[in-house]
Formats: C-alpha cells, structure tokens, sequence
C-alpha cells in the first residue's frame, strides 16, 4: 500500500471554480423519512424495472417492488415500509418522465434483506454478482449502469486494474468526499469484493489533490491490505473523473475509440458503489438510499443527507432549511454536466449525486454569438476534438461532416461550452448531433 | 402531476451551467488595452498625424459597422468593440501623411467589404484591417508609400549629420540592393531608435519597444498564445541568418529585419487575429511559418514591388487557414498515436 501522484494526465481540461466549501464540511446527516417516496422504475442504465406491487399493498423496506426487465436493467426495492400509495408517471432527475411506484411510508423499521455473504472471501465469484445483482446495484457515479454487468466481462477481456474513482471532480459535489471521510472501512471492503470478484492485480484509489484528507482516509483504511494496492493523486482538472479520462490518468492507457474501459484492461467503479457493494454483499442490504449533497447558493444550509431513492426535491431542500432566494436553476447533478428540471417535484434516485440550486447571479445566461475561432475549446476538449468545427457542422445539419470529425466521441463534458468566449452552446449542439447520427443508425438497421 | 404556473418553473437548459466569464468584448478589450502603448509612441513621434488617423479610422470603421448591422437587420451593433480594433489597426498601417478621405475610403473597406459582406464577426476569411490596407495600397499607391522626412539615416556611418530622409529603413535598403549602393550598417545607435521607434513607417509599426508591452500583456491576459508570434519572428529571423551567411554583402542584417517594416506589429497583433488564423496549436506554427518565409521572401527578391510584405504575407497565410485546420487536427483521444 503506497500513495502515488498520478504518471499522467490527460491533455486538455478546465478549471473551473469548485465552490466545494459550501458543503464539503458538513457531516452526513440521515434524512427523516419524508412523507412519500416517488420511486422511480428507472433508476439506471436500460429498461425500466417491472412493478410487482399492486396499489394499497403494505411493503417492508428493502423488499423487491420492481423486478429486472432483461439483460441491462435492474432491479427496484422499497426504500422504507409503507403502503403503495399509487403507481404513475414522474420527472425524473434528467428532465424525461417514467412511472414510479409512490408509497407512503409508515414508520416501520423492519428490513426486508437478502441474505448476508458474510465469508464473501471464501464465496464463489457467481454467487456474489448474482447478490449485486439481486440488490440493484448500479454505477452511482452518473449513468447507472448495472454494476453485477459491469463486473462480469467476457473471458477474453482480463482485468488487470480496478480503479476506485473517488476524483469527484465536479464543481460544488461533495457527496463521494463525505463518503471517502466517514465510510473508508466498508468502501475498502467493497473494492476488495469487487477485486476479488475481477480477479484484478492492482487496485488504485483516485483522487485529486484538492481533497487531503480523503486521500488520508484511504490510506489509512486502506492499511494492511495485500497485493498492489495504491491511492493514486490526481491532479486537480476537470474531467478526471470521466472513465476514459481517469484511466489514463491513472495508467497511461487510452481506451481505443469505440471501446470499453476493460478493452485495456480496466474497470472503474465510484466509491459510492463500492460501498453498496459492500452493503449488498455483507449485509444483504439493496441500493435504497445513497447521499446526495443538496448546496448551491440558493438553499440556506448545504448538506449532505443520506435519504431513501425516490425523495422529493422539495423535501431535501426542506431538511436544509428552505430555499435562499429564487433558484433561477435547480440541477440534478453538478454544474457542468447535471441536467435542470424545471421544478422541485422529481424524485432522486440511485445516481443523484447531487441537488445543486443556483441564484440568476450564479448561473451563465447569454446571448451565443458566432465562433470568432479563438481556438480555446480546441485547446479544453478532453476528447482531442475540434468543438468549433463540430457545433457548427450541426448548425448547418451537416451530421455527415460532424460524424467525420469523431462527434460521436464526445464525452459531454463541456469544457468546450465553459471556455468559449461566444457562449456557443457546444454541448447542445453535441447533444443534437449526437441524437440525429443514432436515428440515422437505427434506420439504417431496419 | 398537476401543471405548474410558468413563474413557478425554473430554468430549463443544456449543460454546462457555469462559465469561465470569458467574453469577445474582454477579448478585445484587452487587444485595445495592449495598443494603448503603441498608440502613445505613435502619438509621441507623429503627433497630430497619429491621432488625426487613428480617430478617423476608429470613427469610420464604427460607422460603417453600425450602418451595416442596421441595413442588414442583425443585431449587436458595434458593443463588441470589433470594428474598433480593426479601425486602430488599421490607422496603425497607414502613413502619417494619409488624407484623410483615403483613411475613410480604407476603414469602409475593411469593414464594409472584407467583414460585413461575409456575415461579420467570426465569419471574414481575411483580416480586415489587413485587407483594407491592402486595397488602399493598390488604389492609393503614391500616397500609401510617401513617407515623412526622417533622421534615422543619421545614425548610419557615413551619412552626414544633415542628413534626412523620406525613405522607410527597408525601402531604403530595397533601393540600396537594386542600385549595389552598400547598405546601410547596423549599429547600435540605429538599433536603439529602431527599437524605440525613431524612424519612418506607419504610425503604428514603428515603436517595437511599444508593441513588445502590449504583447507582453496579451500573452499575460491569454489572449494570445506565443505560438503564432514566436514562429514568425523565428523564421524571419532564421531566413534572415541563413542570407546574411550566405553572402553577407548584400544581405540585410537579421535584426533590421525584425526590427522594421511592421514585423512586430504584425506578427503579435495581426497574425494573432482569431478569426482568421488557425485554432491548433500545430496550425498556429505552420501558420508562423508560412508567415516568416512570404515575408522575406517579398522583402528580398530584388525586382519586387513591395520592399514590406509582412501585410501581404499574413493575407495569402490567412487564405490557408481552413486547409491548415484541416490538415492539423488533434489526435482523437483512443485512436493511434
Ligand atoms: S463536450 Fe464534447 S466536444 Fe466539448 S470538450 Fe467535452 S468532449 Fe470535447
Ligand atoms: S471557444 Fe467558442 S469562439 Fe472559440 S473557437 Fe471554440 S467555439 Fe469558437
């Protein structure tokens, strides 16, 4: 066990002001159960989950209300014991709607769990994706992809490298930082589980050099433990948390274009999902809950609560004691790839890192002008693309030139939007481009 | 769900939320910013002139942009402060003795023809202060190459202490070159006033000294990048040693190169325009390159018109700025290296 500064950094990339200090101090507190969950079906990658439940059923928390529906989905428990209250459409955190099972909890503390693999050690590797699996474990870190597909690569792609991703690397988050500090222990479980699981050599930790003491943390937590294992500091840019980024970052690999993270030999999971990992495995204990930082300017106490999946914006910003002022945005997510909805009546879920509401003075609003090619976001693009060329290509619905020139390798990251001195809205052309080269693929395929 | 009323909405938009605060109208703040010094030097050694043109231009280029922005229906005006860099650069290219009209003439140019007509910012191919130069040196020939009378001659050994001339540093050596006159030598009092500024060119080209701290604050600002400046002065200056190797009679020597002619000027403040200069980092040296090599080329081949070329050379590198981004695009992220 060693620390090391990270060999590499990627090229390209941002500094943006990180605004972590509204929260990033603030201990996690336990959210007091709301007076109803709107729980998503949808909480991850893939098909929705398939409900189970009926309207007026009495549930226990933790019990199975939605069941997997196919290969990429998974499955949907209770977060707390109630009575299902309603089956309807919702929000969601991306702004799209999907149908979400609504209970009303009712006070009860039994546990419906699954059974515990307390010698996961000795476990076969079936059993423990099958556990991870059946408890809904997903990607906390953004896209929710199921986290027991994740860990089961085919044969010919051997992991040799597990990275922890504990970069955190957007603005104002701070929720994977409160985890680091008060969850180390059981974060080391869930990486070794998920080593144990890949049958990886090496471990590495990564985390950026703006947060000390949850580099502290991990080595501390990490003590003792056998084989190649090291907490590797990155530099502070964003996006290191991005997967391709962080990767090479770390092990000076590039994912190859089109690819995976395991075509080099690499699996990253968030520190967050190492601990339901652990949770799912030693205690038997479905992803229900997960913290989320609610901060920003415009909320009057930043927080990191611990609250059950399917809480509703408004009662997080109630347990940090209202509103500041108007938010003129409310963003699930951080600020430079979270997506706004347009009330405080959405749901969180298993990815919600964040709840981030912003006042007019602290948001970008402007009037784009034409790319006066200063070249900056060529310079920013983590992804080695040319943004300028691309966004106006799709102005002009020229999606053939756009695919050309690797549009379909952006990341979204934004870097390119965030420098651009013309306000160009860079990511929403990237976002239309994107979309219009997918319906084109899917016609062509008919 | 019940609909909301619209006040209660938030709003709704694509990411990124936040911004680095850069703006054009900064950009070019700080581009007029760091002409501020060049402009007091101008002031100081063509007095009236310099001002008288400079104001004229900048009026006249403000003018023409607001008139087409409103002829055409487009919004944003003149508040990006475009047209007035391009009206202080290109009063900074023109002779003290310029009438007036002809200034104006060249300023509706610039803006009118070589900007507007393209769609304005962002989409002009050519640097329109440069292409407004460029037509004003074609129709006012004689008035765009008469020059004050000047003492920097004094300074070369064996000129008399009376002597004055209305000739520019390279034009004179032009001359010099055609005819098999000896050139003038380089010493280091000549040095100081050219580096100063003491001698005859456009009001705005002369002071290196000048144009040095503007630069210096435009690469402090990060407006520019020292990519484009630093290969344009590299190559002059290489071509400009390689001549002097190869026959050092009749070579101009390197530093008189760099130090006259708008070299300076150009190469931080002209062949750095965003617009119409490469966005790579790679483009922005074969750019500096190719900038360098039309430069000396212009100004050695012995039957040429122009004794300058700095103009010319960052217009025709400005038409290969679309082929040079195309040809130096970054390697996508995953793909081979
Ligand atoms: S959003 Fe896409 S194009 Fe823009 S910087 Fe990120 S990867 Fe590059
Ligand atoms: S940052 Fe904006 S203005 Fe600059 S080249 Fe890119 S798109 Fe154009």
């Amino acid at each position: 066990m060693q620390t090391t500064p990270s060999p590499f950094t990627f090229s390209g990339g941002i500094h943006p002001s990180y605004n972590k200090e509204l929260c990033s101090g603030a201990p996690i507190r336990e959210l007091p159960m709301p007076a109803r969950l709107v729980v998503p079906l949808s909480q991850h990658l893939g098909a929705p989950a398939k409900p189970l439940v009926n309207v007026g059923d009495t549930v226990k928390a933790g019990q199975l209300i939605a069941e997997q529906n196919g290969f990429i989905s998974a499955p949907v428990h209770a977060p707390a014991g109630g009575k299902v209250a309603a089956i309807e459409e919702t929000l969601t955190a991306a702004g799209r709607t999907c149908a979400a099972i609504v209970i009303e909890p009712d006070g009860s503390q039994e546990w419906e769990l699954l059974p515990r693999i307390a010698d996961w050690r000795t476990a076969d590797k079936k059993d423990l994706l099958a556990q991870i699996g059946a408890a809904g474990v997903v990607g906390m870190g953004g896209a929710g992809f199921p986290t027991r597909i994740k860990l089961s690569p085919p044969a010919d792609k051997p992991i040799d490298t597990v990275i922890l991703n504990g970069a955190e690397c957007e603005p104002y988050l701070t929720s994977d930082h409160r985890m680091m500090l008060e969850f180390a222990r059981e974060i080391r479980v869930g990486a070794e589980i998920i080593r144990q699981i890949l049958g990886a050599k090496s471990l590495r930790i990564a985390i950026e050099d703006n947060k000390p003491d949850a580099i502290a943390a991990m080595e501390q937590a990490f003590q003792g433990i056998d084989g190649d294992v090291a907490v590797t500091v990155l530099r502070t840019s964003y996006p290191q948390g991005s997967e391709k980024q962080q990767i090479y970052s770390v092990t000076g690999r590039e994912v190859p274009r089109g690819g995976l993270p395991m075509d080099v030999g690499c699996v990253v999971e968030n520190v967050s999902t190492a601990y339901a990992v652990y949770d799912a495995v030693a205690n038997g204990r479905p992803l229900v809950r997960r913290v989320i930082s609610v901060t920003g300017d415009a909320v009057q106490q930043p927080s990191n609560l611990l609250a059950p999946a399917g809480t509703l914006y408004s009662d997080l910003v109630a347990a940090c004691g209202g509103l500041r002022g108007k938010p003129a945005k409310v963003i699930s997510g951080g600020p430079m790839m979270g997506f706004t909805v347009s009330t405080l009546n959405v749901p969180t879920g298993k990815t919600a890192s964040g709840l981030l509401l912003l006042s007019a003075g602290k948001i970008s609003s402007y009037t784009s002008q034409a790319c006066i090619s200063c070249g900056r976001c060529v310079d920013a693009c983590p992804m080695g693309l040319n943004p300028s060329e691309l966004s106006q290509c799709i102005e002009a619905d020229d999606i053939e030139s756009a695919e050309q020139i690797a549009l379909m390798d952006c990341v979204e990251c934004g870097c390119c939007a965030y420098v651009c001195p013309a306000h160009r809205p860079m990511v929403h052309h990237m976002r239309r481009g994107k979309a219009l080269v997918m319906a084109k693929r899917s016609a062509a395929k008919k | 769900m019940k609909p909301e009323s619209p006040s209660d909405l938030y709003i709704v938009s694509s990411s990124p939320h936040t911004h680095s605060g850069e703006s054009v109208e900064r950009i070019m703040l700080d581009v007029l910013i760091a002409l501020a010094p060049a402009f007091l030097a101008a002031c100081w050694f063509f007095r009236l002139e310099a001002l008288r043109l400079t104001f004229v231009c900048v009026a006249a280029c403000l003018l023409t942009e607001w008139l087409c922005r409103k002829a055409m229906g487009r919004a944003r005006a003149i508040s990006d402060l475009s047209a007035t860099v391009t009206g202080v650069l290109l009063a900074f290219n023109l002779p003290p003795a310029l009438p007036t009209w002809m200034a104006v003439a060249g300023s509706v140019f610039s803006i009118a023809i070589a900007k507007q007509v393209f769609g304005g910012l962002g989409y002009n191919p050519f640097n329109p202060a440069l292409a407004g130069r460029a037509f004003m040196l074609i129709s006012f020939t004689g008035a765009m190459t008469t020059w004050s009378q000047s003492t920097w001659l004094q300074k070369i050994a064996g000129a008399g202490a009376d002597a004055v001339t209305t000739a520019t540093p390279l034009g004179f050596a032009k001359e010099a070159l055609k005819s098999g006159q000896a050139l003038p030598v380089f010493n280091t009092g000549l040095l100081s006033d050219f580096f100063i500024g003491n001698m005859n060119g456009c009001i705005g080209e002369t002071s290196a000294l000048a144009l040095l701290l503007g630069a210096a604050y435009l690469l402090y600002r990060k407006v520019i990048t020292w990519h484009i400046p630093a290969a344009y002065l590299l190559t002059v200056l290489a071509y400009a040693v390689i001549l002097s190797l190869a026959s050092p009679a009749t070579a101009i020597p390197p530093l008189f190169h760099l130090l006259s002619g708008g070299l300076i000027l150009g190469a931080f403040f002209m062949a750095t325009d965003m617009v119409t200069t490469p966005v790579t980092r790679r483009g922005m040296l074969i750019f500096g390159i190719g900038c360098g090599i039309i430069t000396m080329v212009i100004r050695t081949v012995k039957t040429g018109a122009y004794p300058e070329g700095v103009s010319f050379a960052i217009l025709i590198m400005n038409a290969f700025t679309p082929l040079i981004n195309r040809a130096t695009r970054n390697r996508v992220f995953g793909t081979k290296k």
